[in-house]
């Protein structure tokens, strides 16, 4: 391990060290600040012969280029993992916050984690129930994916996050959950949002089987490139050595690119859209690629990353490169949530890009029909009803009105769910079945005779 | 000055770019092993004696100090028997071999798994005989590659001479099956591999037009915006419009005998569904498995992104390879924005000035170069015989905005322009691409192929059903202000017909075996049985007192949903008959 005094400059999250000789891009750097235990931690970003960029996973406040001391680890940041982080709260550094004992790791791994060889995946076909209909029903959460919560500010998609934490099980047959885990962190949320969640974790007993990271909108804005790692590589634990279905839920992403567009900016790089770094792509796939299901292995890794749309504007930089990266999105829709319609899931503009592997095939055997059904016959619904204020409704016929009266009572029963409501996958399809009653039984191409026949309830 | 010195010294490692001292003997784009880890990487700039290398692994743990080894080649693919069926990554390791050797579910580092396998033999017959004078593409023997493709051993561009010695048996990539002796009396080794390097186009005799259709399978392509066998194919989209799905429709039932997919900075579960999939579906044009003919290229987005950068030359330089042969080659590209996006992350660390939205000046030049490698083409060899390579590149524009550098580039390349549109997405309306603003100029060189493989009329009926689309657009505005009353029963009729032509005919759904690949016969079934409803209804409908709703319940417009599933041996026959159903249908309304 080296130690250089020789600090050059200081200058936002970036610290640099003159007059250094065998340091390794990458590596863990510890920076020592007079007057202080603990070091602060960061990386190398870019080195030469006799100089090194620093980029500090810790504030820089307080720094100073006299007396402060840099020391090269020669390894790269690593997290101690262990089954005992289950049920246990860690701040975004990595470090307990719930004054439960030290923990005791198995190993050291590197955050930064290693691409996954394309060769060694499995496509992913089995599901995980979240107990929303909206969800479950209509875009199905597969094992294995990624898919993300588009939001906007002041919509509910933390009580969502939180209901999906609480309810989400693998539906094994056997009804044994003790094969699936959470890894939840929190990005850049302000205290009464982490509280909530936190909260609502531990009152539900969901904290069990879960390991949260919070790193909260008053901690350090840089940290938070490394929670997510963090989060990511305590999952890859748990799910390719433990052989556990691992949920991970991150949030919210806006955040971190925020953080990456800070650093980004000390360097003086050439930004692209916005303001955000070139290579943003890159560095979100380096995230969300850590998701999947390998050849061999029984555990399973599921992303739900969730940001926030600036303006609700799905063409920012944040939201694009993510559903470029991702499988699928949820879409949190304010023309709902206004309605009073929660969880406010805009069906029609969310996907689920591999919920065809599963629907009808490893769940009940109408679910492709119905959900299919479901679509047309809602969009058939709103599409009535725009035409209805445009020409009054004396100008539809009743098969339209029958669609309008349809497409009311799927919003209101069907998408609205409290959020202590569980239903299981069946029940949500038989209550997509009851609401298909309200329409004539002509209306209904999309599913096969002898479904209807099996499940659509008699008048 | 020593000329023998091959090794450097690292001197600064940002990221993915390492620069070296004690270069000066370098060539660009010469390929370097990096650090004692031996980490693969290529020679991009040279300043004096300092070489700018990009690595095509992850370079933590990399330090000034370092050594740099330096191989003397340029980066090249490996070309040869054992191509087809397999799944490389951007520099041609095949993954699997990458996982086996490492023992892990992870990329790692330093590996080094040649492209084509040196110990399996193959089974070289000679077709040149000993004393035969050849040059550059001539044929001088067969390996049966896969049950569907005859690998041509041809001699390497550039060599020519007389056939001193060649034998026929099992043998391997490396063994030497037959000796050329030049000229100037130099004895060349031809072994079944060769080299070329992957970011020079692999010579030909020359460029044809391109006058034959790849046939797709999917309604919209073939019949309104066609692309050329030898033609190149833009499909931008903003996510979730089907890029993918529409690329790897197109690698399932193209008509071309050999596929290059190209996963460039995607997803990795959709390269693994590519893998699973294509060994068990069948060729609709040959019955075999679709494997049989496809190379499968993954860089996923979390690759390092120097081998992203790479892995489109590796690509298109493999495609050229079996053009040569005189096959008719398909190559995806998805998607050619991530290429883009890996050359501006380069440029920026090389500290170049930046062009548009920090892309580097030469984007449109590249793009360029890259497209112009697709053609119909006379490939090396005595016998004069063509080959064609086709290039459809996947674009992804940031915010599905079509004005950002990489799409303007590459429209102005490619003739064929596949416009995805994310309001037909939303509508759940699959392939999701416009027929208003899609393009292809290739339509006009075909009309000759269709009347003479499909029908006179083909051109005819397809210019008929862009008109009546064109038509439907003006009239939905005008229903959107004032209401389907205002239209005359012309009108209403384009209405009803347009619907079906999007509802039956352009709908096509991926997913479904049955649906998927339709095959131009067909496509021009149903094309002719939509349009003969409004040929035949034009001038019934017109009479003032004519009940619009007595067409909507003729049992022909009802049975239309059901034209794409007709099938059996009389498709014709079938679709005659509904056509002149059609037709006595209509005339009893008039009365």
């Amino acid at each position: 391990m080296k130690e250089y005094k020789t600090v050059q400059s200081i200058s936002g999250p970036l610290v640099v060290v003159e007059g250094v000789s065998g340091v390794a891009y990458d590596e863990l750097v510890e920076v020592l600040v007079p007057g202080e235990k603990a070091p602060r931690l960061g990386k190398v970003l870019d080195v030469s012969s006799d100089r090194a960029v620093v980029q500090m996973f810790e504030p820089t406040s307080g720094t100073q280029t006299a007396d402060t001391r840099a020391r090269f680890t020669g390894q790269a940041l690593k997290i101690g993992v262990s089954t005992d982080l289950l049920g246990r709260i860690f701040n975004g550094k990595g470090d307990p916050i719930d004054n439960g004992p030290a923990i005791i790791p198995e190993k050291h791994l590197d955050i930064s984690g290693a691409p996954i060889n394309p060769w060694s995946r499995q496509y992913p076909n089995d599901f995980i129930q979240t107990g929303v209909s909206s969800l479950d029903v209509m875009n199905t959460l597969v094992r294995g994916q990624k898919l993300p919560i588009f939001s906007g500010a002041g919509l509910p998609h933390l009580k969502l996050m939180a209901q999906i934490a609480r309810q989400a099980k693998v539906a094994s047959q056997s009804g044994d959950e003790s094969g699936f885990a959470i890894v939840l962190a929190t990005l850049g949320l302000p205290f009464e949002e982490a509280e909530y969640l936190r909260h609502s974790l531990e009152e539900s007993g969901a904290l069990e089987r879960a390991v949260v990271f919070l790193n909260t909108a008053a901690d350090p804005v840089v940290e938070r490139i490394a929670t997510p790692r963090m989060a990511l590589t305590v999952a890859e634990y748990l799910a390719f050595e433990k052989g556990k279905h691992v949920l991970v839920i991150l949030g919210d992403m806006t955040n971190y690119c925020e953080a990456l567009r800070e650093v980004s900016g000390a360097r003086k790089e050439v930004p692209g859209r916005r303001g955000f770094p070139g290579y943003m792509y890159t560095d979100l796939s380096t995230i969300y690629e850590r998701a999947g299901r390998l050849k061999g292995c029984e555990g399973t890794i599921t992303q739900i990353p969730i940001l926030t749309m600036p303006d609700d504007d799905k063409t920012h930089p944040v939201p694009d490169l993510t559903g470029y990266i991702t499988e699928g999105q949820f879409i949190i829709s304010r023309e709902l949530f206004k309605k009073g319609v929660t969880p406010p899931v805009d069906v029609q503009g969310s996907l689920s890009r591999l919920a065809g592997s599963v629907q009808g095939k490893r769940t009940r055997e109408d679910h492709a029909q119905v959900k299919d059904q479901l679509f047309a016959s809602y969009a058939l619904g709103r599409d009535a009803r725009e035409l209805a204020v445009v020409l009054g409704e004396s100008s539809l016929d009743e098969v339209d009105l029958a669609h309008i009266a349809f497409s009311d009572a799927f919003e209101r029963e069907f998408i609205s769910q409290d959020e202590s409501v569980d239903r299981s996958l069946e029940e949500s399809l038989d209550l997509g079945w009851k609401l298909l009653a309200m329409l004539p039984q002509s209306a209904l191409k999309r599913v096969k005779a002898e479904m209807i026949e099996k499940y659509l309830p008699k008048k | 000055m020593d000329t023998n010195v091959q090794i450097g010294t690292i001197v600064r490692v940002t990221g993915p770019l390492v620069k070296a001292s004690g270069m000066h003997n370098a060539k660009m784009y010469e390929l370097v092993k990096v650090s004692s880890e031996k980490l693969l990487g290529e020679i991009v700039e040279l300043n004096g004696d300092i070489a700018s290398i990009q690595v095509y692994e992850d370079t933590a743990g990399v330090r000034p100090g370092d050594i740099v080894e330096r191989t003397g080649e340029t980066m090249s693919a490996e070309l040869g028997p054992g191509l087809l069926e397999s799944f490389y990554d951007g520099v041609q390791r095949p993954l699997k071999v990458i996982q086996e050797k490492s023992d892990s579910y992870f990329i790692a580092r330093g590996i080094e798994a040649p492209g084509l396998d040196r110990e399996r033999k193959w089974d070289f017959v000679s077709r040149a005989k000993e004393g035969d004078v050849v040059s550059g593409g001539d044929v001088l023997g067969v390996v049966q590659e896969t049950t569907l493709i005859e690998h041509r051993v041809m001699v390497p561009p550039y060599v020519s001479g007389r056939v001193g010695k060649i034998s026929s048996g099992s043998f391997t990539v490396l063994d030497i099956v037959a000796e050329i002796v030049s000229e100037d009396g130099q004895t060349h080794k031809i072994s079944l591999m060769q080299r070329w390097p992957i970011r020079r186009p692999r010579p030909s005799q020359g460029k044809q037009f391109p006058k034959t259709p790849l046939v797709t399978g999917m309604r919209i392509l073939d019949t309104l915006f066609p692309v050329a066998k030898g033609g190149a194919a833009a499909i931008p989209g903003a996510f979730g419009t089907g890029k993918s799905v529409t690329q790897q429709s197109l690698a399932k039932y193209c008509d071309a005998q050999v596929i290059v997919y190209i996963g460039c900075g995607e997803r990795g579960n959709e390269m693994t569904e590519a893998v699973t999939e294509f060994p068990e579906l069948i060729d609709p044009n040959s019955g075999e498995p679709l494997m049989k003919r496809t190379i499968l290229i993954a860089n996923t987005s979390n690759m390092p992104v120097a081998a992203r950068e790479a892995s489109v030359y590796t690509g298109i330089t493999i495609a050229e390879y079996y053009r040569d042969m005189g096959y008719s080659v398909a190559l995806m590209a998805d998607s050619t924005s991530r290429w883009a996006e890996a050359m501006r992350e380069m440029s920026g660390r090389l500290e170049e000035m930046p062009g548009e939205e920090g892309y580097p000046a030469y984007l449109a030049s590249r793009t360029a170069e890259f497209y112009e490698r697709a053609g119909v083409v006379t490939c090396l060899g005595a016998d004069k015989r063509s080959g064609a390579l086709t290039v459809v590149g996947a674009v992804s524009p940031a915010g599905g905005d079509l004005s950002e550098p990489v799409s303007q580039a590459t429209l102005r390349v490619t003739k064929v322009f596949w416009g995805l549109d994310a309001s037909l997405a939303y509508k759940k309306h699959f392939p999701s691409i416009n027929w208003l603003t899609s393009y292809s100029l290739y339509t006009d060189n075909f009309g000759e192929y269709w009347a003479n493989k499909i029908a006179e009329d083909f051109s005819l009926l397809r210019t008929l059903a862009m008109d009546l689309l064109q038509q439907e657009a003006k009239l939905l505005e005008i229903v959107r202000l004032v209401g389907q009353e205002a239209l005359s029963n012309s009108e209403k009729l384009v209405l009803e017909v347009s619907r079906m032509l999007r509802e039956d005919f352009l709908f096509q759904n991926a997913f479904d075996p049955g649906d998927a690949y339709t095959s131009p016969q067909k496509q021009y079934g149903i094309l002719k049985s939509i349009l003969t409803i409004y040929l035949s209804g034009k001038d019934v409908v017109s009479s003032e007192d004519f009940d619009f709703l007595q067409l909507r319940s003729l049992s022909c417009v009802k049975d239309v949903s059901t034209l794409k599933t007709f099938s059996g041996d009389d498709l014709d026959g079938q679709y005659d008959e509904y056509q002149k159903r059609a037709v006595k249908e209509l005339s009893g309304l008039a009365h």
